[in-house]
């Protein structure tokens, strides 16, 4: 590692994680323009090919994502983004990605839907990620920031989490952290990926067998086969779980929240606390892996709400977790509309009354 | 592999090294295994073994990287152009072809394979057009003739519901990005050994980096044209070729 000096610099979400995939050494991005994301084709169309890499404005999201897979199966760092519509056209290659086991990041910047939408914030892309979205029987992992510097740390950790385990990795972020700007501690270290890959990747058979990248397997049995290695790749995966918490020491009801609503959630809980209420907040970092274990732990001893910008998805996940121990009451903010703390004041109190209730009525 | 040749006798006839060996699982009369074999060939007579990634394509062709014994990956349906983009972006120095049926080509992967020729990137692309969908069943292609019978233009393709056939290589010849763009067939001695003339040519435009280059080998396909592989061979001959004409359609190859 080259350590340099580090650089403290104001910018959008969007940015940072185009200068994450730099610091984390993306050698070719591809992408087609859509809105809340274009700023990040935008900066990589001059920062990448001045730094020495490819950098292609596709022909569609269908092309950019399998020129991704072009060079995943070279072995090298590659990146491509877009916003929900598109990221619907790349599930395609995502599953071929997964099925061939390569390595790639994928940013989703999610706006407003079904359909076109608008471009106002949204969640609502969560059962897609973290599902896997394309066909047959894959995951991803997935990775939610909440802020510019998370978003730039996250993209870092994206790629060497795509390579560890030769898998599709997502960062889905939404319209409020694509365009808002922060200090952003810019990592300055350069890190030697060159031999990352050079047990498998193709490079032409010089001085070894030749190698095959596919995802066909029609032997009898083989699919299945592959399909087991896959689930237990899977399973390994789950050692990944990251997750924030904020005010959980003495917590009686807490709020689950991801990405930008999980920031909001805190500042509604901080008007709470000023006002007495124990209140905490659990933000899942990873989404796939969902980090249950924690959460199941935490809700033995507190009331859960779930906050989310849709009509309720993550909420599945936690009640997954938290199942046979608790349940979990739903708020859920339509895509399109912009939440606010106080927004989800009432919702929360509500949830703190029900938890008193219960708790006098164990007592008498 | 054979045995070794010994005192006084000469290899008329050996597998490239480039080639697995593997007995093919192409029906009796079907051209692709002698486009393999002629892929094969200028793969090895021009030392491009070491070098080359083959992308593979969806449909018959799929296959191709167990004869062809190099590194392969296999792309989604269509997608082809762009996986060889991104395979020859990320390793400019290798020898980066793509293979493809006119399903895969011409109907799913239209756009991408006009826009990788539109860039000029500097890959081959051979494509096999059979007028039809082979690995389905025979389904209609786009270049699927006027009037042909298949199982979903049971009445022969009717221009005013399905549109004419499209010429790719044509199609492709009109882009700036293209450095070669011709069409050869197999079904003669004489064919044969143009085709191998345009690989070569094709994989120097590769080489010399400049750019794209297209080969469209016209194929016989007996069982879904419902032939035998005689009628097949000459079918392509006196039919296919009054649609699709043999020729160079653009070369700027110096």
């Amino acid at each position: 590692m080259n350590a340099q000096s580090d650089t403290v610099s104001l910018i959008k979400g969007n940015e940072a994680i185009a200068k994450g995939a730099l610091a984390a050494g993306c050698q070719c991005y591809f992408a087609y323009p859509i809105t809340p994301q274009s700023d990040i084709p935008e900066y990589l169309s001059g920062e990448l090919p001045r730094q020495g890499g490819e950098f292609i404005q596709a022909e569609s999201e269908i092309g950019a994502i399998n020129m991704l897979l072009g060079v995943a199966a070279c072995g090298k760092r590659a990146m491509t983004s877009s916003s929900s519509p598109g990221i619907s056209l790349k599930q395609e290659g995502i599953s071929y990605l997964a099925g061939s086991e390569l390595p790639g990041v994928i940013v989703n910047i999610t706006r407003g839907s079904p359909g076109l939408g608008s471009i106002d914030p949204s969640q609502g892309d969560y059962y897609q990620a973290t599902r896997g979205g394309g066909h047959g029987d894959y995951r991803m992992l997935v990775l939610a920031p909440s802020t510019c510097q998370e978003a730039y740390d996250l993209t870092i950790r994206a790629f060497d989490l795509a390579f560890a385990y030769r898998n599709p990795v997502m960062i889905l972020g939404d319209a409020i952290l694509g365009q808002m700007k922060e200090p952003v501690l810019e990592r300055r270290e350069t890190v030697d990926t060159s031999q990352e890959a050079s047990e498998w990747a193709l490079s032409g058979a010089k001085d070894r067998p030749r190698r095959l990248i596919k995802s066909l397997y029609l032997a009898d049995g083989a699919l299945a086969e592959h399909n087991e290695r896959l689930q237990a790749k899977y399973q390994e995966m789950h050692k990944e779980q990251d997750w924030e918490e904020f005010a959980t020491q003495d917590s009686q009801v807490l709020v689950v929240a991801f990405g930008s609503v999980g920031r909001i959630a805190k500042s509604a809980i901080r008007m709470l606390r000023g006002q007495g209420y124990r209140i905490g907040l659990f933000r899942p970092v990873t989404l796939y892996p969902f980090p249950s274990e924690r959460l199941r732990e935490l809700a033995k001893n507190n009331s859960l709400i779930t906050i989310e910008n849709n009509a309720g998805q993550m909420v599945d996940d936690v009640r997954l977790a938290v199942r046979n121990v608790s349940d979990s009451a739903f708020h859920g903010v339509m895509p399109g509309k912009l939440p606010s703390a106080e927004d989800f004041l009432t919702p929360i109190l509500h949830v703190w009354e029900q938890n008193s209730q219960i708790a006098q009525a164990a007592e008498r | 592999m054979s045995s070794q040749p010994q005192a006084e006798e000469r290899v008329a006839f050996a597998l490239p090294l480039t080639m697995s060996g593997a007995s093919t699982h192409f029906c009796p009369g079907c051209h692709h295994g002698i486009i393999h074999r002629l892929m094969g060939e200028c793969l090895e007579q021009n030392g491009l073994g070491e070098s080359a990634i083959c992308v593979g394509s969806v449909g018959c062709s799929v296959f191709i990287y167990n004869y062809i014994d190099v590194d392969a990956v296999e792309a989604p349906h269509g997608r082809a152009p762009a996986v060889a983009t991104g395979v020859k972006r990320a390793l400019p120095d290798r020898f980066v072809f793509g293979y493809q049926g006119d399903g895969d080509l011409a109907a799913i992967g239209f756009s991408e394979i006009m826009h990788c020729a539109n860039r000029g990137e500097d890959v081959t692309i051979i494509f096999v057009n059979n007028t039809v969908f082979g690995m389905t069943g025979g389904q209609m292609a786009p270049t699927t003739l006027l009037g042909q019978n298949t199982t979903t233009s049971p009445k022969g393709r009717d221009m005013d519901k399905d549109g004419a056939p499209l010429n790719m290589s044509e199609l492709i010849a009109s882009l700036d990005g293209t450095a070669y763009s011709s069409r050869v067939a197999v079904n003669t001695i004489k064919n044969i050994k143009q085709a191998k003339k345009a690989l070569k040519k094709a994989y120097r435009a590769q080489n010399q980096k400049q750019g794209f280059s297209f080969i469209e080998f016209l194929s016989a396909c007996p069982t879904n044209w419902k032939m035998t592989p005689l009628q097949a061979n000459e079918h392509v001959g006196t039919t296919l070729m009054q649609r699709f004409p043999l020729g160079v359609f653009r070369d700027t190859v110096e």
